[in-house]
């Protein structure tokens, strides 16, 4: 692998912010929350992400705000340490080596010193068992420290955060795993445990999903998985404990919190409805429904201000006080699988998949940004498990952007299949897709493949869908009828194939649009889309198509195929005979629109290897042993916004576009060079914000005009010994700069500022008479450099065109030297003033 | 948080006819005036000058009936036997008809009497008709002739015989005295010139030609024949522009509508239909009860006078202005335009406070309760009788939509006498609906599940679940019926479609197919 040591994979974009708990800083400003192996910081009023906190080298598993400095923050990972942040500045402050994965990360002001964490059990790793220990900071100035003083606190607990909770003022912890609820005193250093029926005979379930505790009130709230919530009291004591039950949810508790001052309880769920309950008063509830999919936690900031839950589809929804919902961060929408293929949209050049139940989602990768979701479905989402839905299976877009057509599925039974084809035209005022078209029931079976011809100089636009009832159709837009000029076009089917009443499993169009391959199962057939004449097959037993692909640009002869039986095929089409083949198990096979490389992902012992190959050159171009550990489900090309000029054969393949693809655990990987590399973290230092702001587009663009200016005057400065342009800025500027007892009187200096502003007019004779002085001060500048001062800005050697005549002119009785004299002053007494502003 | 998304009501394709311009125009049109006749219907001619009475060839009489009676304001019986073809002049005082008898016969139309007798022709005289200069007649003959008859002297000025068939049909020049064109039974269409010896053009329509008609421009003429309506173009010395075949049966008669903008053919098939004659599409179709033999319409389209084999005359009239407006003005009055824009058109002052009230998403009543989960009352709600009755597709997507959520068993159960009959009463309604069938057939097993503990213990409903049951065994025969036909007509289509040996790719290589499953045969199904 030696000499493609320089492209690597990696993380692009798209973790997960739902992970853990968010955590609101104290002026209710900052949300941070753990996303993969960062901590991302975003603004509570803008959505957008500050800063990026790197450093765990696996997930993170909490964070918690550092009770005795609101301004630095914990976090724990699966890596085995503790890290201490800075977060309005980004910076690491401290590293505690632990040693061991850590689960959940606990702390309360009145255990000064002292986190809680929740690590694995060492002693027998087979049952995995948690335990929550006590963990002492050790007070050292080092930046990495290793902490080795734990104390165990609770033997068994559970590894969900939301499972454990500090009581008032920490004095007891609460601790809830399946039917046992144990609370520990710290200062008796005593434990109660209380336990619930499996079930009751109404078919309840009792099993603990969440507890929380009140501030100010010895009250533990638990949630249970059959949606009841059962409010605690009197637990100093073994029997003479109580509880009341609140009932709403229909199904499990997922997350409970309470309200600072005490006054509220939240709790949510599955119905991704957020209750508010009235303490004391709990008949009362307020509701705020339909936040988006199921709530996973709820987090309120500490002055009670805003809300906050995060959902099962990678989303974080910042809530005014249980009125309305102020901002919504969203990630990139992961579900368990992509059902529709990864397709980039050819306009935002966007990826887009599958998002929230029923939506398509547009991520843009080249911000890492949810840029909007798309509503296909177009119905009330009901959250119930268990209840069939409609799925969106298939997306594809033309070549210009212009349409886009999906599938939805819903299967209820084995027997009925719901279908419905959609047509999206894009529209250009509004900037979003509209329904143009609605197919129910295309097919009578599942559509298998779909796509558009690709073709750019095709008058109409061409669907093909294939489906597993044996058929493909062709769609096409069809123009109005004459009579109703109320209606636009719409599309209709043209064409239905079949052959030998075989499936059709994929299909593809040649990139110049006049040939369609459909893959029956083991035959290649060939299709001319303008008079849908079979032409030709191709075939090559045993093994069904898998993948079908059309060689591009140079290569469009060629037309290959991966089949189930490891065979790799390159059909010439101008003989319609097989060019080459080769065993190799591909289990995904993609063309790379804008060149004619191919990939191929070839699975191989439980890891997958990816190829990148011409089909008219024997020899790969690049290869990539175990790119990720299990299969590669989807990949796509996606169109660079930068073309990059790598001249290294290796890495030639990534200059155009970039492959993303998705692992068996839904992880978005890429492939990046050594030269990106460099670039974007060269970018990423020049993006210093003023933290004191919140950065918005808004304060990106007027930054950016300052910076501008800043280049703009350093420009000038540097530039105007040879263009003498007027100076008058910076002629203020130094009269301004220059302490008073060291510069010359006013009255003389009156008359030197009035000629300063004056453009002077380029007199040969002048200009003659000022290279020597020109000469001296470029003499002057090199000595400034070389001083290394800061003050590059006050630009000096602007004053020597201007300041020329005016001595000449104006002043008598200031010669050149002592005006050489006067200015040395000031420079000495300037470096003098920086020294000690530095210091 | 996401607003409420109601319920998604689909757009059904309209069945039936689709509702256009014409569709309106010649919809519009009073019940049909019949009258019976003492035979067959053959030749309809209505007068040139007002009241534009029509004179109605019918077996031996010719009756002439005003433009609203409905019994003939005066008879001509004077004829021995079959009367054929009775026409008006241009002027309206003279009328003309042939004979079964061979002998041609002018009347006065205030009169009784004829005032000529033709004599001449061998053998029946299907074709009479004046000329522009309105001194003379032409006349076609089953001899195969065709002659011009002087009026004043009744003698015969010139004949030709240059058919070898039967002469069925002939129309004269309304613009030159001299020019007449006859259609026969050899399939040709001749146009002679009086001052000729011999025809100026000859036509071949293909078929034996039943009826012709000029264009009031005279550049164009229709012949109709056999299943065919053709149209040549004269100018161009009898070039055929359109064949139009949309008859299943022979097409028997033609006439022009709203001003020569539309043509009409009638024909065996007991079909009407309208022609654009921009774009020869069949615009419109009326359908009649036998066989048509002829057809006219009165100027302006006023009345639409149909004559039929069993010797029915079908009169329709047009619906006067105000019969057609009574329908819109039953419309209830809205409010007035003021009520929707007061207070809309007030400009803030430049301190006011703009307080913007959200916007309240309305939602239909079904939609409320579903937003609720009451699922009953939502089903309730979409039960209406109104919605029930008028538009079966908002319950319908009810149904579908309680059906995904998983409790259309609940909304169903529970149910007294009157809502179950009521949703039986539905599914016996929209059942059988192709565009309903695949979302009502799971609430009507469901109601079959829920219920079948309490059948026989209601008459209305034990009634509605028999009628129920006729309903699918006679959706299940026709269903069968039609899959015998699909059948029979893939058998006919395999048949018809040539067979072509698709190129195979077995060049080299071992690539390609094994020889025997070369063969491919292409599908093609017809797309619905």
């Amino acid at each position: 692998m030696g000499e493609h040591a320089e492209i690597r994979v990696v993380h692009r974009g798209g973790s997960k912010i739902n992970f853990r708990q968010p955590v609101i800083s104290n002026d209710s400003r900052f949300l941070l929350c753990a996303s993969g192996d960062s901590i991302k910081v975003f603004s509570t009023s803008t959505e957008e992400c500050l800063h990026d906190l790197r450093g765990h080298t696996d997930l993170v598993t909490g964070v918690l705000l550092r009770p005795s400095n609101h301004l630095q923050v914990y976090s724990c990972s699966t890596d085995g340490t503790v890290r201490l942040w800075d977060f309005t500045d980004g910076i690491l402050i401290k590293t505690y080596i632990i040693g061991h994965p850590v689960y959940s990360l606990y702390g309360s002001a009145n255990h000064d010193g002292v986190l809680f964490i929740v690590t694995d059990k060492q002693s027998n790793k087979g049952s995995e068992l948690f335990q929550l220990v006590a963990l002492h900071l050790p007070q050292c100035g080092d930046q990495l420290v290793e902490a080795r003083e734990l104390s165990a606190v609770l033997d068994n607990c559970s590894s969900n955060p939301e499972a454990v909770a500090f009581g008032r003022l920490g004095e007891y912890l609460v601790s809830a795993k399946e039917l046992q609820l144990e609370v520990h005193f710290f200062k008796k250093q005593k434990s109660f445990r209380f336990f619930l029926k499996k079930g009751d005979k109404k078919g309840g379930r009792n099993t603990f999903t969440c507890v929380a505790c009140h501030p100010k009130d010895d009250c533990v709230a638990t949630g249970h998985e059959d949606g009841k919530i059962r409010l605690w009291r009197n637990f100093h004591h073994h029997r003479e404990y109580t509880y009341t039950t609140l009932h709403w949810h229909h199904s499990a508790v997922a997350s409970l919190c309470f309200t600072p001052e005490g006054t509220n309880l939240l709790s949510g769920g599955v119905e991704s409805v957020l209750v508010q309950w009235r303490y004391k008063q709990e008949s009362q509830r307020d509701f705020l429904p339909r936040l988006g999919g199921a709530i996973t936690h709820i987090t309120v900031s500490p002055d009670g201000a805003l809300f906050c839950t995060s959902h099962s589809d990678n989303k974080i929804s910042v809530i005014q006080s249980c009125v309305k919902v102020s901002a919504v961060i969203q990630g990139l929408v992961k579900g368990e699988t992509v059902r529709t293929d990864l397709v980039v949209d050819p306009r935002s050049k966007a990826l887009v998949l599958n998002g929230k139940p029923g939506h398509l989602q547009f991520y843009s990768l080249h911000r890492d940004k949810l840029l909007y979701n798309l509503d296909i479905v177009q119905q009330e989402y009901i959250h119930q498990s268990g209840l069939e839905q409609f799925e969106v299976v298939k997306a594809a877009f033309d070549a210009a952007g212009s349409w886009l057509a999906t599938v939805e599925e819903r299967k209820q039974k084995a027997a009925e299949l719901e279908l419905n084809l959609k047509l999206w035209a894009f529209d250009e005022p509004a900037q979003s897709f509209v329904l143009n078209t609605t197919i129910s029931a295309p097919h009578e079976g599942q559509i298998t493949a779909m796509c558009f011809d690709q073709a750019a100089s095709s008058q109409t636009t061409l669907l093909v869908s294939a489906s597993r009832d044996g058929h493909f159709k062709a769609w096409q837009l069809a123009a109005p009828a004459l009579t109703e000029e109320d209606e636009g076009p719409s599309w209709s089917c043209e064409f239905v194939g079949a052959y030998h009443n075989l499936v059709p499993e994929c299909c593809c169009f040649s990139p110049d649009g006049s040939l369609l391959a459909v893959g029956f199962q083991e035959v290649v057939t060939l299709w001319s889309p303008t008079s849908w004449e079979l032409l030709s097959t191709l075939s090559q037993p045993p093994g069904t198509i898998r993948d079908l692909c059309f060689g591009r640009l140079s290569c469009s002869k060629y037309l290959l195929g991966s089949t189930t039986s490891k065979l790799l095929c390159c059909w010439n089409l101008l003989t319609c005979s097989l060019e080459w083949s080769t065993s190799m198990d591909i289990c995904l096979l993609l063309a790379d629109p804008l060149s004619d490389n191919m990939a191929a992902f070839g699975c191989q012992a439980g890891s997958t290897d990816l190829f990148v190959f011409r089909p008219s050159e024997p020899r790969p171009l690049f290869s990539h042993k175990a790119v990720c550990s299990g299969s590669v489900t989807r990949a796509v090309f996606a169109p660079r916004e930068v073309m990059l000029e790598s001249c290294e054969e290796s890495s030639q393949w990534l200059n155009c576009s970039q492959l993303y693809f998705l692992t068996q655990h839904m992880d978005l990987l890429t492939f990046t060079t050594k030269a990106e590399d460099d670039r974007l973290h060269a970018s990423s230092k020049q993006l210093v914000v003023d933290d004191s702001v919140a950065m918005t587009p808004f304060y990106l663009l007027l930054g950016k005009h300052q910076d501008q200016q800043w280049k703009n005057r350093e420009l000038m400065s540097s530039e105007s010994a040879e263009t003498a342009l007027p100076q008058s800025s910076a002629a203020i500027r130094e009269l301004l700069q220059t302490p008073a007892h060291v510069l010359p009187s006013t009255s003389f200096l009156c008359s030197m500022f009035v000629q300063s502003l004056l453009v002077s007019v380029g007199d040969p004779s002048l200009g003659e008479e000022n290279k020597p002085a020109e000469e001296e001060m470029d003499s002057q500048k090199e000595e400034e450099d070389s001083e290394g001062e800061m003050e590059a800005r006050v630009s000096r050697p602007e004053q020597a065109p201007s300041g020329g005549p005016a001595a000449e002119s104006a002043a008598p009785t200031l010669t050149k030297a002592e005006l050489r004299e006067l200015r040395r002053v000031k420079k000495l007494d300037h470096s003098w003033l920086t020294g000690l502003l530095d210091s | 948080m996401a607003s409420f998304k109601p319920t998604k009501i689909p757009v059904y394709p309209k069945l039936g006819e689709k509702v256009t311009q014409d569709t309106l125009y010649w919809k519009n049109y009073k019940a049909p005036v019949q009258i019976k006749e003492f035979g067959a219907v053959s030749n309809i001619d209505f007068s040139p000058v007002a009241p534009h009475n029509f004179a109605v060839t019918a077996f031996t009489r010719i009756h002439i009936y005003g433009p609203f009676s409905q019994e003939p304001v005066k008879t001509f019986s004077r004829f021995k036997d079959t009367a054929y073809c009775g026409r008006f002049r241009s002027d309206g005082q003279l009328l003309v008809a042939g004979c079964e008898d061979s002998v041609v016969r002018l009347f006065d139309v205030s009169g009784k009497v004829a005032l000529r007798l033709f004599k001449g022709h061998s053998k029946a005289v299907h074709v009479t008709d004046f000329t522009s200069d309105r001194y003379q007649i032409l006349t076609g003959s089953d001899d195969y002739t065709c002659r011009l008859w002087d009026i004043p002297n009744a003698v015969e000025l010139t004949a030709y015989q240059e058919h070898t068939d039967y002469i069925r049909c002939g129309v004269t020049s309304k613009l030159n005295r001299d020019l007449f064109i006859t259609g026969s039974y050899d399939h040709s269409l001749k146009m002679f010139d009086g001052r000729m010896e011999k025809s100026v053009m000859s036509m071949d329509h293909g078929q034996p030609v039943e009826s012709l008609l000029l264009y009031p421009s005279e550049g164009l003429l229709v012949s109709a024949g056999g299943r065919y309506v053709k149209v040549w173009d004269l100018l161009k010395g009898g070039q055929p522009l359109v064949s139009l075949r949309n008859h299943h049966k022979t097409v028997t008669c033609l006439a022009l509508g709203s001003n020569g903008q539309r043509l009409l053919s009638a024909s065996l098939d007991r079909h009407v239909k309208v022609y654009s004659t921009t774009t020869y599409k069949v615009v419109h179709n009326f359908d009649y009860a036998a066989s048509i033999l002829s057809l006219a319409l009165a100027p302006d389209d006023q009345s639409i006078v149909v004559g039929m084999t069993n010797s029915i005359l079908s009169i329709k009239h047009k619906k006067s202005p105000e019969e057609s407006k009574e329908l819109t003005n039953q419309q209830r009055r809205r409010p007035s335009y003021r009520v929707f824009v007061k207070g809309k058109n007030y400009v803030p002052k430049q301190d006011d406070y703009l307080v913007s009230k959200p916007v309240k998403q309305h939602l239909a009543k079904y939609d409320k309760q579903l937003k609720k989960f009451n699922v009953s009352k939502a089903l309730d709600q979409a039960l209406v009788s109104w919605t029930r009755l008028k538009k079966p597709e908002v319950l319908v997507a009810v149904i579908k939509e309680l059906d995904r959520r998983g409790t259309l068993k609940n909304a169903l159960a529970g149910r007294d006498e009157l809502w179950l009959s009521r949703l039986l009463n539905f599914l016996i309604g929209n059942l059988v609906d192709s565009r309903f069938a695949p979302v009502l057939v799971t609430p009507a097993e469901m109601i079959l599940d829920i219920y079948y503990s309490v059948i026989g213990q209601s008459p209305v409903v034990d009634r509605q679940l028999i009628r129920l049951q006729e309903l699918l065994e006679k959706e299940l025969d026709y269903q069968r019926d039609l899959l015998e036909i699909l059948g029979m007509l893939d058998t006919m289509f395999a048949s018809s479609l040539p067979r072509k040996e698709v190129p195979c790719s077995g060049i080299s290589r071992s690539n390609g197919l094994i020889q025997g499953e070369a063969s491919t045969s292409r599908s093609q199904l017809p797309v619905t």
